[in-house]
């Protein structure tokens, strides 16, 4: 479980998280929306201390995020951050077999090779394996940077904006796979999303940030509705259900 | 690229082999010795300034920066000025060898470190604000370094021009056992260090991510950076000309060269690719200026040339920054 206690961040003197508090239980996707600018990004960053805490506290099961050993939390915990810029020239193959560096320290071993193989299968990037990182499309980069964060081998993956660039196949492709990791390897999947819809239809959960604050958090069935995205997205689109599972129509 | 090590390998070895048994003049015994121990000072030199390029390079995640950037030479000149300006010519030459090196290699691991941290810390631990500074403060140091020198008594002044240049003529077996006694353990440590170099190269999100913590890194680079380039900037002098010059780009021209023909990021082909190139350029230029072509043009000279072609192209090349 990922337990967020009376969180609160600031940049620069500027608010940007107010007190949250928040359990997040093992197993699962569970999908963080909101607005721009709610600060789904910063609690994420938090929880992966990409970002110093300023004040509470947050653990993934017993390890105290800023307590734990760097290494020992990268084992346990993944990110593909927003926009992530690597500034190495890497090809795909490295890039995500940097992924398992908290495993292998540099040597990686037989095992390594395996995951990683399959790690590449997953996402459809064998045929990309030896292509340079700049040579790729923003969707094809978008795959091998949740691919590296997959290959990490690890209960918990916090993903931001994984469907950024992704077209429609990708992006119910990739969704589907988090969904059979989460069953199938009972993975804890936490994921920012844009496209409420997607949330809607592929998480066992919703939590929606707004203004820095967790305005909402539920089963989507209970979340989704003309009040949310009313109140909270400020724009009047229709909700309806299809076969039981809420559907904005855009 | 195992390829592209072996022909750096016998590379190297060509250009040892030329340097030591070219153009022998009388007693092969004393010219063997003198040989070596110069052959031995260069390579200390050249593989100290390349390896402490490449992790300036990963650290700054940036191709055309290099330690010397930061004015690691402007404090050499800066420390020179000042002693000759405060001892007297007469007073310098009279200070001890094996102590003016002590002092030298002190004053500039000692103070770049101090000026990397202190910017580190001033920046917020914002690495290219900290270079950025550095570069205004080598500036600040060049010019004070100008104005003691217009204040020093012009027969004097002759010392430091003499000392300010890269000096492989003579050098002195204590001398280049205490550099050595600095940088091979800098050395073993940063190849130890090759594997978080490569997370590190990441950028710093990533390298977190994958729990290398990229303030530590950046730190432990720059304490190597700071005991590579002061030793082997003790020990040669600068090796750019004089103190009128902008930057040292012999890190430049080997890590270029390291990245064209090793194609790949790893550190543990970097690493050594650089140190040897390093190797390749100083031993190998050196025999062909004085064995193959007796020229008398001193070699940095000709690095500073080439190597500021080089840094015009890296710049105007899209991919270099
Ligand atoms: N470095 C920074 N300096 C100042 N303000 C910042 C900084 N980073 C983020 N913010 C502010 O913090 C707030 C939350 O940002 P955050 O990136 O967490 O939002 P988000 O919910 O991820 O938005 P988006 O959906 O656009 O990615 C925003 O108002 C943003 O302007
Ligand atoms: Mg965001």
């Amino acid at each position: 479980m990922i337990s967020i206690r009376n969180v609160s961040h600031a940049i620069h003197g500027a608010p940007i998280l107010h007190d949250i508090s928040l359990d997040l239980p093992r197993g699962g996707v569970t999908a963080l929306i909101g607005p721009n600018g709610a600060g789904k990004s910063t609690l994420l960053s938090l929880i992966a201390r990409l970002v110093k805490l300023q004040s509470g506290a947050i653990s993934v099961d017993e390890l105290e995020v800023g307590k734990a050993a760097d290494r020992v939390l990268a084992q346990h915990l993944a990110i593909m951050p927003q926009s992530l810029t690597v500034s190495a020239r890497l090809r795909v193959g490295e890039l995500v077999m940097m992924g398992r560096y908290p495993w292998h320290q540099g040597r990686p071993g037989a095992e390594d090779r395996e995951i990683i193989a399959a790690a590449l299968a997953k996402f459809a990037l064998e045929p990309l394996r030896d292509r340079f990182l700049d040579a790729l499309s923003g969707g094809q980069r978008q795959r091998a940077l949740v691919a590296m964060a997959y290959a990490q081998g690890t209960d918990y993956l916090l993903l931001d904006e994984p469907l950024n660039n992704l077209d429609i196949a990708a992006s119910r492709h990739l969704m589907g796979l988090l969904r059979e990791m989460a069953e199938r390897e009972g993975k804890s999947i936490v994921i920012v999303l844009h496209d409420i819809n997607y949330a809607a239809a592929f998480a066992d959960r919703i939590v929606v940030m707004s203004g820095g604050r967790v305005a909402a958090d539920g089963a989507p069935g209970e979340i989704v509705n003309d009040g949310l995205l009313r109140d909270v997205f400020d724009t009047n689109a229709e909700v309806r259900l299809i076969d039981g599972k809420p559907v904005v129509l855009v | 690229m195992a390829r592209a090590q072996i022909w750096l390998g016998l590379g190297l070895l060509v250009s040892i082999i030329g340097y030591l048994f070219l153009d022998a003049v009388g007693s092969w015994a004393f010219i063997l010795t003198f040989r070596a121990t110069k052959l031995a000072a260069m390579l200390l030199v050249g593989v100290s300034l390349a390896v402490a390029t490449v992790l300036f390079q990963t650290i700054t995640a940036n191709r055309i920066l290099t330690p010397s950037v930061m004015g690691f030479d402007a404090l050499y000149a800066f420390a020179l000025s000042s002693m000759v300006f405060t001892l007297g010519a007469a007073g310098y030459d009279a200070i001890p060898q094996p102590l003016l090196f002590a002092a030298n290699l002190t004053l500039m691991s000692g103070l770049g470190l101090l000026l990397f941290m202190a910017l580190l810390a001033g920046g917020r631990g914002d690495i290219l604000k900290m270079v950025l500074t550095g570069i205004v403060l080598g500036i600040l140091i060049r010019s004070i370094t100008g104005f003691i020198q217009r204040l020093i008594d012009p027969s004097d002044f002759q010392t430091v021009q003499v000392a300010s240049f890269a000096r492989f003529t003579f050098v002195e077996p204590v001398l280049l056992g205490m550099a050595a006694a600095v940088v091979i353990p800098a050395l073993v440590l940063a190849w130890r260090m090759r594997f978080r170099l490569d997370v590190l190269a990441l950028g710093p999100e990533a390298a977190t991510g994958l729990g290398e913590a990229p303030k530590r890194g950046q730190k432990q680079a720059l304490l190597l950076i700071c005991l590579l380039v002061g030793a082997a900037t003790a020990l040669s002098g600068p090796m750019s000309s004089g103190f009128s010059g902008p930057s040292n780009f012999f890190g430049l021209i080997v890590t270029a060269l390291a990245h064209l023909l090793i194609k790949s990021e790893r550190h543990a082909t970097l690493l050594p690719a650089a140190a040897m190139i390093a190797g390749i350029v100083l031993v190998g230029g050196q025999t062909l200026m004085e064995r193959v072509l007796h020229l008398a043009t001193p070699l940095p000279v000709v690095i500073e040339l080439v190597g500021g072609a080089l840094f015009l192209f890296l710049l105007l090349r899209r991919r270099a920054v």
